[in-house]
């Protein structure tokens, strides 16, 4: 028995494949046949399509649903409006992280370093929905923020800002701005963490050697410090972009009554009933990630890796 | 002639470490300045100085005349080649070659052409797009080089560089710094640890101790005449004789050290005959180690005053020739070899 054991722990040594596979065999099952078994079997509807009369579906291959998502004026509008939310959040993320990013890395002290550690990651250990409810009354009209344009004297300003088209709305509770400042301040954490990461691991020897071949504070900084990091703010906006692409809550709670692409995968799947739609707007996301990571790939954002 | 660095009263602490105390050094022109000292002795922490990466507390650096003290190092012209090399990762060898006459924003033919120039003078044609991390140490070190070289600096400064390659590259890259300082005819001011490669290509050296400078002068200088027991134990092999054991052997009122080759090894009281005892400080030592050493053994005794002594015997002839741990002997040296030290 003894003899038994032992030669398996001997093979199990030898044979290290065996080992990760037995170790891996459960995980990889979770991963491939629960988790991306069933988002395939979900886009896959999108190449079926709703019966207009009967209200079923038609578990017939066509591309009659995505023809639908890429004809209809309203559909686009969705798209549209969502990717370029998504891109304004990514840049305003990345402008306001990159700074703090940077401070944590080159310039504190670990106790401050651990500080700013946990006053970033606090937000995330709260409720999503109560941190969205909370920004819905500091931009309400009866809220701090135009309580301080009030006592500044300063309406005119804000009401300037809110009567821009477009972007402007009835209060700042209820337009893009609005929601451009609520999206940027939940996805935060997730651009600075992934660039803190990358500009640590950028020696500072580096930098030294910059200054020493002559490269002034801001030549160093767009032609070593950034290209280096580059790979973490992609990474940060990877987090940022695709959040914001899938996110409903914020429009719902935010928004003006323009749906974004998560609203109306909500909307056409529970309401509607209309499944193939719904997945078809869910591989709108899907395709422009898979499109943005190939640009930044194709453009070295990872040759620093 | 012309003075090419002039370091005054410099000093600079972090927090309770005082890494340089009142450092004060002039290296002319054209010279080969090597900063010697072990590790945390402070002379890294003056090469920042000098460089720029560090301002010092109070003192002056005044490179070619000029007061620097107070100028960021993009605006001094030294270049550095440092001990990590500091290669950017994510530029090629050219890249990384042409950095500096890139920021200065001089013309693409001729950033090309200086970039081709420096290249073949460090032996690298033909490496021209590799990235760093495709290169080997050797390369790596040589890229670094002409990074700092394509731009023509008064002053290189010379962090370590050639710490992390194995013995025989180190050798043959020593001699082709000392070529490239001789075709070039800029300062080199050359930091290391390895007492060899200071004296083997400074023309002067100063060995740094617990942040001050112990003694300046020419590697033959330093070698043979040591101020003090620091820099006697430092520089190479090295025997020393405190006060007390000196007085006690010798009757002589002096710490003292003497080199392994210029120690005699005698069997017995007759072989001393035919030299002359006057001159010569003879001495009981009791074998403690023997080793080889290739073209000669190296001993160590212990001597009646609880001293220990290294000497080196040539092993011209009888290569199997060996010295029995415990058996006795009689050393002697001439007191001409001889340092006397300074406490």
């Amino acid at each position: 028995m003894n003899n038994f054991f032992d030669s398996f722990s001997n093979f199990a040594f030898r044979n290290k494949n065996f080992i990760f596979l037995s170790f891996l065999i459960i995980p990889l099952l979770w991963l491939g046949v629960v988790y991306l078994g069933s988002l395939l079997i979900f886009l896959g509807h999108s190449f079926f399509h709703l019966d207009g009369f009967t209200g079923q579906i038609v578990y017939e291959f066509s591309f009659k649903t995505l023809l639908e998502l890429f004809s209809s004026p309203a559909n686009i509008d969705i798209l549209i409006r969502t990717v370029v939310l998504a891109a304004c959040v990514t840049v305003g993320s990345a402008i306001i992280g990159f700074p703090i990013a940077y401070y944590m890395a080159k310039f504190t002290s670990p106790k401050v370093k651990i500080f700013l550690f946990i006053a970033i990651m606090l937000p995330l250990w709260s409720s999503y929905l109560v941190r969205v409810y909370s920004w819905k009354l500091i931009l309400a009209k009866e809220g701090i923020i135009n309580w301080f344009f009030e006592k500044l004297n300063l309406e005119w300003l804000l009401d300037s800002i809110l009567s821009t088209p477009v972007i402007g709305g009835p209060s700042l509770s209820i337009s893009y701005i609005g929601m451009f400042l609520v999206f940027t301040y939940i996805w935060l954490p997730f651009m600075i963490l992934p660039i803190q990461a990358s500009l640590e691991r950028v020696p500072n020897s580096l930098i030294n050697a910059s200054h020493d071949l002559g490269a002034n504070k801001r030549q160093t900084f767009y032609k070593v410090i950034l290209p280096l990091a580059l790979p973490g703010v992609i990474a940060g906006s990877i987090f940022t972009f695709s959040l914001t692409l899938g996110d409903y809550i914020i429009p719902y709670i935010i928004g003006t009554s323009k749906f974004f692409i998560g609203q109306a995968v909500y909307t056409h799947q529970g309401t509607a009933g209309n499944i193939p739609l719904a997945a078809a707007f869910s591989l709108v996301p899907i395709l422009v990630m898979v499109i943005y990571i190939y640009c930044a790939k194709r453009m070295g954002a990872f040759d620093a890796l | 002639m012309r003075k090419a660095l002039n370091l005054e009263n410099i000093n600079k602490s972090y927090g309770a470490i005082q890494a340089l105390r009142n450092i004060n050094l002039t290296i002319s022109d054209g010279e080969f300045f090597s900063l010697l000292g072990p590790s945390g002795s402070g002379k890294t922490t003056c090469l920042k100085v000098i460089a720029g990466f560090e301002a010092p507390d109070n003192g002056d650096v005044v490179i070619f005349d000029q007061e620097v003290t107070n100028i960021p190092p993009f605006k001094r012209q030294v270049n550095t080649v440092f001990q990590d090399y500091a290669l950017f990762p994510h530029m090629n060898v050219r890249q990384n070659v042409g950095y500096s006459l890139k920021v200065q924003k001089l013309k693409g033919p001729l950033i090309e052409k200086s970039i081709d120039e420096i290249l073949e003078v460090v032996n690298l044609t033909g490496y021209d797009f590799r990235k760093p991390s495709e290169l080997s140490g050797g390369q790596r070190q040589r890229v670094a080089l002409a990074r700092a070289l394509v731009n023509k600096p008064k002053i290189l400064l010379l962090d370590e560089p050639l710490g992390a390659l194995d013995l025989k590259l180190r050798e043959k890259m020593q001699i082709e710094l000392k070529n490239i300082q001789r075709q070039f005819k800029i300062t080199f001011i050359y930091v290391t640890h390895d007492q060899q490669e200071a004296l083997s290509m400074s023309d002067r050296i100063a060995v740094f101790n617990d942040g001050k400078i112990e003694q300046v002068d020419t590697p033959a200088n330093i070698y043979s005449k040591p101020i003090n027991s620091f820099v006697a134990d430092f520089i190479g092999t090295t025997s020393i004789f405190e006060k007390v054991s000196a007085m006690k052997l010798f009757n002589l009122d002096s710490a003292f050290s003497v080199r392994p080759e210029n120690v005699l090894i005698f069997d017995t009281e007759k072989d001393l005959i035919g030299i002359n005892k006057n001159e010569y400080f003879i001495a009981n030592g009791t074998v403690i180690d023997c080793q080889f050493q290739g073209s000669h053994l190296k001993i160590t005794f212990s001597t009646d005053a609880n001293s220990k002594l290294s000497a080196f015997k040539s092993l011209e002839g009888n290569i199997n020739q060996i010295y029995d741990v415990n058996s006795k002997h009689l050393i002697a040296w001439k007191r001409s070899d001889i340092t006397i030290l300074n406490e």
